[in-house]
């Protein structure tokens, strides 16, 4: 048997890993529903042995490249390592077997731990009221652009419908502002990589509601006029959002609410060492002024009398975005990190993770072009302008670096910078990591030189080598047919 | 070589007179950075309605490659009178020819003073910059 097929494909009538025992409970009477949600036929799932659907698993987990086995260096993900201690706190019965519908008496602990949450992400943002119920960053873009929304309508300034957003901003920005029925306007990066501020004079004015800014920037570059730029919009009436998505940069350093953020989201699974993505739950939690808590989602956690509770008692709220208070087991994760590593822990966590990136950078500069060449943050964007005779793109690098045993670097963003190559460490790595993606780095740059289509023809140690992209888009196949 | 009939925006738009109305399109340089030379990896554009009034500056669409999304931004405001839909179904017109046959749209434009945009010469020496 051809090991690669599909589950499907594999499949022969009659195989099974469970056999289960004749119906002992009374048949339900299905002509109750509705007769387009009956099906005529049972589904065509495929039947098969249980060895062979390990080994079909074992052999797909295998093709795959992760953090477990590989340096991750994937810039604006933060592939940094979660600890396996926080997977077994949030496999705790304890944790497991509750439900948000019982009695509050008896979620106590699993209360205070959000609570605790809570205070701990008004400490480390500087923002004082906090919601953890967004189930994701972008969730949590939408649903402070709703808070804001909300905040103008009250204030009677409901024609601040414009969001001011950098040429290098994640595109989740503009998106959330569309969502949320708001404009978005693009504010050019002058020549430093920062925002220009001339051009955001022009465009803010009486229909500005909120500047969007990531800080430190996708570039991996602290905006050092924030305190300037905080001025502008908030003298303009407009509000300023903090895109958090590099907070692991700066947590313990400084706080986005001391330089002039008014909200802000956290991606807990870049900062707070919680699984990413996986189509599995997220959390992105907000941060906002006292003046925008009113506007917060529902529910809220709060105390009486020593218990704790949800509560939807809050009329100017924006109201549920979801249901329950968070995804739970993923802001548990992010409760054992920050009690693991304190307050001086937490600092550095950022130091270590500004540390790496100017290693790898300073390492890297001669060989590999990094166009805003300074003090970087937690990652930088370098790119192949040295390769350019050579012919050589950043999609040939990341292809060779894969036969290299390197996961590659984030390519082609931000969009600012041609041909880009975005490095991010992270602080859990050590030193002879680093060293290795380097010397590895290094030889591409020798190989890009002396044999240019050794780069331009990776990846030869993987199953298959370049795919078409761009049918991939044009002509998606998104589902097994049966012939 | 960059033709000289025509004038240039720095986010890579030309735009030529036509009879009375104007072309607008994109420049070799802006395929090929979107394309790597490939016109397989260009997958989608997204051109405007017949009709609708564009500013100077307004972004009229969008190009997609598999490494990029880029917009098309109005080099000069005004109508759009016709959208060349053969490019949507057919990127390889604009891979092939971004000069002539991959032009994107014409317009009526509300104004002949094009003295804000570059020209081939000034054009060139930006894209100088960038290589």
């Amino acid at each position: 048997m051809n090991p690669d097929l599909l589950l499907f494909e594999k499949s022969s009538p009659g195989r099974r890993t469970l056999r289960l025992g004749a119906l002992d409970v009374p048949q339900p009477d299905l002509t109750r529903l509705p007769a387009g949600a009956l099906r005529l036929a049972p589904p065509a799932l495929p039947e098969i042995g249980e060895l062979d659907l390990v080994r079909h698993y074992t052999r797909l987990s295998k093709k795959n490249m992760s953090i477990v086995d590989s340096f991750y260096p994937l810039g604006s993900c933060t592939m940094k390592y979660n600890p396996v201690l926080h997977e077994e706190a949030a496999a705790l019965p304890g944790f497991t077997d509750i439900h948000p519908w019982q009695d509050a008496g008896r979620l106590q602990g699993a209360l205070a731990i959000l609570r605790d949450l809570e205070r701990d992400f008004a400490e480390i943002s500087g923002l004082p009221c906090v919601s953890l119920h967004p189930a994701a960053g972008a969730q949590g873009e939408l649903a402070s652009l709703l808070v804001a929304r909300a905040y103008f309508a009250e204030r009677g300034e409901g024609e601040r419908t414009t969001v001011l957003i950098p040429d290098s901003a994640h595109g989740t920005n503009p998106a959330s502002a569309a969502v949320a029925g708001m404009r978005a306007v693009t504010v050019v990066s002058a020549a430093d990589g920062g925002v220009d501020l001339d051009d955001l004079k022009t465009k803010v004015g009486a229909d500005t509601a909120v500047f969007m800014i990531t800080n430190p920037s996708t570039l991996g570059l602290f905006e050092e006029r924030i305190a300037e730029i905080a001025d502008i919009i908030h003298d303009a009436g407009g509000l300023i959002y903090m895109d958090g998505a590099n907070l692991n940069a700066i947590m313990g350093i400084t706080r986005p609410g001391d330089f002039g953020a008014d909200m802000m989201h956290i991606n807990v699974h870049k900062t707070f060492a919680t699984p990413h993505g996986g189509g599995g739950p997220g959390a992105g939690p907000i941060c906002v002024t006292e003046a925008l808590g009113p506007y917060l989602p529902l529910p809220r956690i709060v105390e009486d009398e020593n218990r704790l509770r949800l509560s939807e008692e809050a009329p100017d709220s924006i109201g549920m975005l979801r249901g329950w208070a968070g995804n739970f087991s993923v802001l548990l994760r992010a409760w054992c990190y920050l009690r693991r590593l304190g307050p001086e822990g937490i600092r550095r966590v950022s130091e270590n993770a500004v540390l790496n990136a100017n290693y790898l950078r300073a390492r890297l500069r001669e060989r590999w072009h990094v166009p805003f060449d300074r003090l970087c943050m937690h990652e930088f964007v370098a790119n192949t302008r040295f390769q350019r005779e050579a012919g050589v793109h950043a999609i040939d690098v990341a292809k060779r670096l894969i036969d290299l045993g390197h996961h590659p670097p984030t390519i082609y963003f931000p969009l600012v910078v041609p041909e880009a190559l975005m490095m991010e460490p992270t602080e859990t790595e050590t030193r002879e990591t680093l060293d290795s993606f380097v010397e590895d780095m290094l030889r591409i740059a020798d190989e890009c030189d002396q044999t240019p289509e050794l780069v331009k023809q990776a990846p030869t140690t993987t199953p298959v080598s370049r795919l078409d992209e761009g049918r991939a888009v044009k002509q998606p196949v998104l589902r097994f047919r049966a012939e | 070589m960059v033709p000289e009939d025509r004038k240039y925006a720095a986010s890579h738009e030309w735009i030529k007179m036509d009879g009375d109305t104007a072309l607008i399109g994109i420049s070799a340089f802006a395929v090929t950075e979107l394309s790597n030379g490939n016109e397989g990896d260009m997958v989608y554009c997204d051109l405007p309605e017949v009709g609708r009034v564009l500013a100077t500056g307004e972004t009229f669409g969008e190009i997609e490659s598999v490494k990029a999304v880029g917009d098309l931004n109005a080099p000069v405001g005004g109508e759009v009178l016709e959208v060349n839909t053969s490019i949507e179904d057919h990127l390889e017109i604009l891979c092939d020819d971004p000069w002539k046959a991959g032009w994107l749209i014409r317009i009526k434009p509300e104004t002949t003073d094009w003295g804000h945009l570059l020209d081939a010469e000034a054009y060139e020496g930006t894209l100088a910059e960038q290589a």
